[in-house]
């Protein structure tokens, strides 16, 4: 499956992929009422230490143990391979947030209910938005070979 | 004190469509941007600002522009706003004032003074679509005699030539001057488009050896870099005698960007300034150039072309003449608009001529002389477009180089700070944290891209004028006509006036 | 290849989805005593707070069966096995052979025995949905209820069902609530919280007898109640192994795989004996994760393919009114504490390697201390001095972080 790669050689730590994916989840069209005066609350969040600054989210692992841990089964892994959380089913226990490795799961805005890059298949972006929006290919979304880095 | 100079541009921000993201923020290099707690709002300080448009670029509401100061001295048609504050800054430093790429003032632009031929009704235009179009050119001497063995069978007597795909090669930009990954994009790209890229005079990173058949590599008066490893990994070897920016003086690039890296592949200690001398100390006559020419001949088994670089200069046609006597295999010449990476700001926008009246003499000058197949020329110096490109092969250039074009592709936006080596744009700094900000992987392909388009353009307006390839434009001053110039620039240029017959 | 599944929780499905990764068309027959569709057991306390309710409750969708080719048997318990004969006896009468069997019984309540509990009128036990419902049938605004045990269970349904009664009281002989996974200063951030939604502890203490609805301390206090709920513990359901001669400890004994020592005869969840990595012992890790884990691990051998489970570890992850418990491993070792206000965290090092953490109100990323725990990652190999911060990936070596980031994982 698709998806989303991190090349940490190129992030800039710009932070607008944060940006680009609250965008993409606000379900406005317009970027500035979206956000503007808003604390943000993305999918994905960029680490920095130095010079280094690389970017995580939801690696949609194959044996994803968020989705065997989840007490509700608010998670689940779908047929395309997308690890997707119910919110509405979800009860805000955190153990997915316990249990993934990548710390990739985050409380939702509301603090009820976990939340998780869907990689854009729960809004209307198409493509990963973040990706999209890297202006340096820090990010990228493509399909790669078992263990096989590029 | 210093005299307090009102900066030239302006960082407007659009408070209404800010989100306070902090992106400008991070991406500006100079400091310009600050986000104040108390306010929850962004600040911006023009001071410091070089207008390199970065954040405006990267702001993802488009909440940034960046304007001319309307803040003047009273309107002086003599002692302009810029001029007086350049004043002020000397009386402030006592220093030079430096300057980086091309000369920004307002001298004539030639190429905007011609205009170009179609095909009428009596002679038919080609669709390059449809039919051949020949844009692929050799560079080298022409002068082959037809030899054949006692069996009777052809000789191969041609000398080493460089084989284009595209009439376009990347100019020489050192590393040093510019960064790993723009060298590496210019590489690529230069690979993949079939054409050359030069390294300049900051010697060959190890790296990039394996771009080799795709390289000219040059020997500059600092010699840096220059050794067997470096003339074997090349396709070319380009002697640089002079450089449009800065035509009679030598480089200067400050220890600060003397970068290890930088320090093995110039083969120059860290830190250390690095002096290019103002002449080849070597080299005081045509026959010392000469001397240089079969040197490296020699060095490489004559398998290589040599290129001689000149910066167009008031009696440019004669040099030529020398250099095509030389022994060199192509001449490049270089207009007083070409880009650097630093250059007294005197120079660089005072010396030299520019290349469309250099061109035009030096193929007129080897043509009287009968020597022109002896070279080819290729012109540099602000080729801007592709039309430019086609009016330089009409005036009689075999091929261009585009130095500033390739830049700009890359993300330059032409804010002449290079020298200040804090390129945002991760072109011309070495400080690892901007130069990752130019990701090859992006940089070649938009090289390739505007290589592409500008060939697809060439095409066009060649099929436009019934020529099908770049070796029947070569020199056909006929195809173009001038507008708003004077006799004598129409006599240099070796063109007639728009409206004229043949 | 017929295969049975005895509990319908999350080990029993967690079986029927991993026998399906292996085998597509194989018979599955799940038993369970429960009539209900299957259901996420710690959602029982959310039910009450209505956080969830019975829809939004199922474990998995409604044509989970269905699609997966379960045959269901509901509101049947299995009585007894015969692992000779390969075959498992209903409460019905109905006898079903079996090619592969998986106990996934669960636990059951412990039920100290108190003086006068038959007297008491409304008394509970708080782990199965019918549980639940027939505890909300009772409640009202004007009650008080008594819970005995300040542990997960007891303080879950203590915030259950906190706003929906007048008075909640609780017992618990430990000098602490959560005694199982908390320190003290961390069960102190705890009990705060809950003291400031009313609920009122009597710690150290416990009931010496039931007098009708008053209940006796030890200590000699008072407490007078209209709902009791005993929450005092769980008890694995072995029976069934342990009758048909299979090997059973404090819970079933299984291997790596999930089989336990009679052949074809697996075990899972809160039913079984798990290897502890953090502590290096056998016991009841009677918690969800460990349970898919287990049943997945035992469903994928059950149909021939080869899976291990050998990471099975305390984990737990409870919440209170918006302030969440995360805590892992065991609490053996160097301890570290960082505390500031009502955040919470402390490191357990043993060895050079995490071994255990208690994070109060400060659940952010804290997988990435899991996976330190999990992996038995040696500190050396990471910059800890940055994870005592916070969690992050940064702390890995660059190489490290490649593999999680740049490969599929």
């Amino acid at each position: 499956m698709k998806r989303i790669y991190v090349n940490e050689k190129w992030c800039l730590g710009c932070h607008l992929c944060e940006y680009e994916c609250a965008f993409a989840n606000s379900g406005m069209t317009d970027m500035v009422k979206a956000l503007k005066g808003k604390a943000i609350h993305p999918k994905i969040s960029v680490e920095d230490g130095g010079d280094i600054h690389f970017a995580v989210n939801c690696r949609h692992c194959t044996d994803a143990v968020c989705v065997k841990s989840c007490i509700s089964g608010a998670l689940s892994k779908g047929e395309d391979g997308v690890v997707r959380i119910d919110q509405n089913k979800c009860v805000g226990c955190f153990t997915c947030i316990l249990v993934c490795p990548y710390g990739a799961i985050m409380p939702a805005p509301d603090g009820h209910a976990a939340q998780k890059c869907q990689l854009c298949t729960d809004n209307l972006c198409g493509e990963p938005n973040c990706v999209m929006h890297c202006p340096n290919r820090a990010i990228v979304f493509e399909e790669r070979a078992e263990g096989g880095a590029q | 004190m210093d005299m307090y100079i009102q900066p030239d541009y302006e960082v407007v921000r659009n408070s209404d469509r800010c989100i306070a993201c902090r992106v400008c923020e991070r991406q500006c290099a100079n400091l310009v941007h600050s986000y104040d707690p108390d306010t929850g709002k962004m600040k911006a300080d023009s001071e410091k600002c070089v207008n390199c448009h970065r954040c405006v670029c990267l702001c993802p509401t488009h909440a940034l522009k960046i304007v001319r100061s309307d803040d003047t001295y009273k309107i002086n048609a003599n002692w302009s706003n810029q001029t007086i504050n350049e004043v002020y800054r000397q009386a402030n430093s006592g220093g030079v004032l430096l300057s980086s790429m091309g000369n920004p003032k307002e001298y004539p632009i030639f190429w905007d003074k011609m205009l170009v031929n179609a095909s009428q009704v009596t002679n038919p235009p080609i669709d390059p679509l449809r039919e051949p179009m020949e844009t692929q050119v050799f560079l080298g001497k022409h002068t082959v005699k037809i030899e054949r063995d006692e069996r009777g069978k052809l000789k191969n007597t041609l000398p080493p030539q460089l084989k284009l795909k595209v009439p376009v090669m990347f100019s020489a930009m050192s590393y040093g001057s510019i960064s790993y990954n723009a060298h590496e994009s210019l590489a690529r790209a230069a690979e993949e488009l079939g054409t050359y890229y030069n390294t300049g005079e900051g010697g060959l990173h190890k790296d990039f050896y394996k771009y080799g058949k795709n390289t000219i590599v040059q020997v500059a008066s600092g010699r840096f870099g220059v050794f067997r490893d470096y003339l074997e990994n090349a396709a070319a070897i380009e002697i640089k005698m002079g450089q449009g920016a800065k035509p009679g003086i030598g480089g200067h690039l400050p220890g600060a960007k003397i970068s290890a890296d930088v320090s093995e592949t110039r083969m120059i200690p860290q830190g250390v300034d690095a002096i290019s001398p103002a002449p080849h100390h070597d080299i005081y006559s045509i026959e010392d150039l000469r001397q240089l020419v079969y040197s490296l001949k020699e060095a490489t088994d004559y398998k290589k072309p040599v290129i001689v670089k000149i910066a167009a200069v008031h009696n440019t046609a004669a040099i030529a003449s020398g250099i095509a006597r030389s022994g060199a295999d192509i001449i490049a010449i270089d207009g007083y608009r070409g880009g650097t990476g630093a250059a007294p700001t005197r120079i660089r926008d005072n010396v030299g001529i520019p290349i469309e009246l250099a061109l035009a003499e030096a193929d007129q000058r080897l043509r009287e002389e009968g020597i022109r197949d002896n070279v080819s020329i290729v012109v540099g110096g602000s080729i801007r477009s592709s039309a430019d490109l086609l009016k330089a092969i009409a005036l009689g250039a075999d091929a261009c180089y585009i130095g500033t074009a390739a830049l700009l592709a890359l993300g330059c936006h032409l804010c002449r700070t290079c020298h200040e080596g804090k390129c945002n744009w991760g072109i011309a700094t070495q400080r690892p944290d901007l130069v990752k900000r130019l990701n090859p992987e992006i940089g070649y392909k938009r090289l390739v891209n505007l290589v592409t388009a500008w060939n697809h353009e060439l095409q066009e307006m060649m099929g436009g004028m019934g020529i099908n390839s770049v070796e029947a434009l070569r020199g056909n001053r006929l195809m173009l006509r001038g507008v708003g110039l004077t006799d004598t620039e129409l006599k240099i240029l070796g063109i007639k006036y728009a409206g004229e017959s043949l | 290849m017929k295969y049975v599944i005895i509990g319908n929780s999350a080990a029993g499905i967690a079986a029927a989805e991993g026998i399906r990764s292996a085998d597509k068309t194989g018979e599955i027959t799940i038993v369970s005593d429960e009539k209900y569709h299957t259901y996420g057991r710690p959602l029982i306390s959310y039910y009450l707070l209505g956080k969830t309710d019975r829809g939004r409750m199922r474990y998995r969708p409604a044509d989970f069966y269905q699609k997966n080719g379960v045959s269901p048997l509901f509101g049947v318990r299995a009585e007894k096995i015969d692992a000779q004969k390969k075959q498992v006896f209903l409460s019905d009468k109905r006898v079903l052979p079996y090619d592969k069997l998986l106990i996934a019984t669960g636990s059951r309540p412990f039920l100290p025995p108190m003086e006068g509990m038959e007297g008491v009128k409304n008394k509970f036990s708080f782990m199965t949905l019918a549980d639940a419902l027939s505890l909300e049938k009772v409640l009202s605004r004007k009650k008080k209820v008594l819970i005995v045990g300040a542990g997960l269970i007891g303080l879950k349904c203590l915030e259950g069902i906190a706003g929906r009664v007048g008075k909640v009281s609780v017992v618990d002989m430990a000098d602490r609530v959560l005694p199982s996974i908390l320190d003290e200063e961390g069960a102190a951030i705890v009990r705060r919280e809950l003291e400031s939604k009313g609920a009122e502890f009597y710690l150290s203490d416990s009931v010496a007898k039931f007098e009708g609805d008053l209940a006796r301390l030890k200590s000699g206090r008072e407490i007078p109640f209209d709902i009791l709920v005993v929450a005092a513990g769980v008890r694995p359901n072995t029976e069934l192994v342990q009758d048909a001669g299979g090997e059973v400890a404090r819970g079933i004994v299984t291997d790596f795989r999930g089989e336990t020592s009679l052949k074809d005869v697996f075990a899972a969840g809160d039913c079984v004996e798990s290897y502890d990595i953090t502590s290096g012992r056998r016991k009841i890790l009677a918690l969800l994760p460990n349970a898919y884990e287990q049943g997945y691990c035992a469903g994928v051998n059950m149909a021939g393919g080869e899976a291990v489970f050998d990471r099975a570890m305390p984990l737990n992850a409870i919440g209170f009114f918006g302030s969440h418990v995360l805590t892992a491993g065991s609490y053996e070792g160097e301890s570290i504490l960082f505390a500031e206000g009502e955040r919470y965290k402390k490191f357990f090092v043993k060895e050079g390697r995490l071994n255990g953490f208690i994070l109060i109100n400060c659940s952010e990323r804290a997988g990435i201390y899991t996976a330190l725990v999990r992996n038995g990652t040696p500190l050396s190999e990471v910059d800890f001095s940055l994870l005592e911060e916070r969690p992050m990936l940064m702390a890995y070596p660059r190489a490290e972080r490649e593999k999680m980031l740049s490969r599929e994982v």
